[in-house]
């Protein structure tokens, strides 16, 4: 039994810097992703929902790589207390300004892709 | 690996600092720059370990409360005009007759 355990212990110490590395890359891929959207989508309303994939996803994966990777008990919590922080206020925030742009009465674009002079062309959007 | 996340990091703060920059409306800039300032507390995070230096995460958390705070700053300032008007519904008396 204890055999076990120390097998189980030594499997960990050197299964935890590899999957805290793999976390933080799919982190990395998800920021990178969010960005492109933020950066090409066409509208308010849908960069909105790009930007949200930073907020939740990226900041989840990232926080459990770091997580796995502190070394002390210390810097794990600081590291919970950046997560948690950001993954209650991120949301909150994004929740703030589509209020405030709904309130403001900023229009979603609607219609269809393709030439803009002929509204009937183009698949619908 | 964790030097990968650094980079794509890097790569997703500025393209999003671009779209800050060029936003049509304001609201895409807020939207932007908050979007920036998460980003840059997780490149702050991943940095100070890819350097073995994890005490960066204390400057993470300072950004993160500083940048939510002037987020709603900024939203309220453009709702109102002011920072003195305050945010919580006034219980005026149509609102307790209907009560």
């Amino acid at each position: 039994m204890i055999e076990f355990f120390q097998a189980l212990a030594s499997y960990w110490a050197i299964i935890r810097p590899i999957a805290g590395a793999a976390f933080c890359l799919i982190g990395g891929f998800l920021a990178l992703v969010g960005a492109i959207g933020v950066l090409r989508f066409p509208d308010f309303y849908t960069r909105l929902h790009a930007a949200s994939v930073t907020d939740t996803g990226a900041v989840l994966s990232l926080v459990l790589g770091m997580a796995l990777l502190s070394p002390t008990g210390f810097i794990f919590i600081k590291v919970l207390a950046v997560g948690i922080f950001l993954f209650v206020t991120g949301p909150a925030a994004s929740h703030a300004v589509a209020n405030a742009a709904h309130t403001a009465k900023l229009e979603p674009l609607t219609g269809h892709f393709g030439r803009v002079d002929d509204p009937e062309d183009g698949t619908p959007l | 690996m964790i030097g990968i996340s650094v980079l794509l990091l890097c790569i997703g703060t500025a393209l999003i600092l671009s779209r800050a920059l060029t936003g049509p409306t304001l609201y895409d800039r807020v939207l932007a720059v908050n979007s920036f300032g998460t980003k840059i507390v997780l490149l702050l995070g991943v940095l100070g370990f890819f350097m073995g230096r994890p005490d960066f995460l204390d400057i993470a958390i300072l950004y993160a409360l500083i940048n939510f705070v002037a987020t709603i700053a900024v939203l309220k300032f453009v709702r109102y005009r002011s920072f003195q008007v305050t945010l919580v519904r006034r219980d005026t008396e149509d609102v307790r007759a209907r009560r």
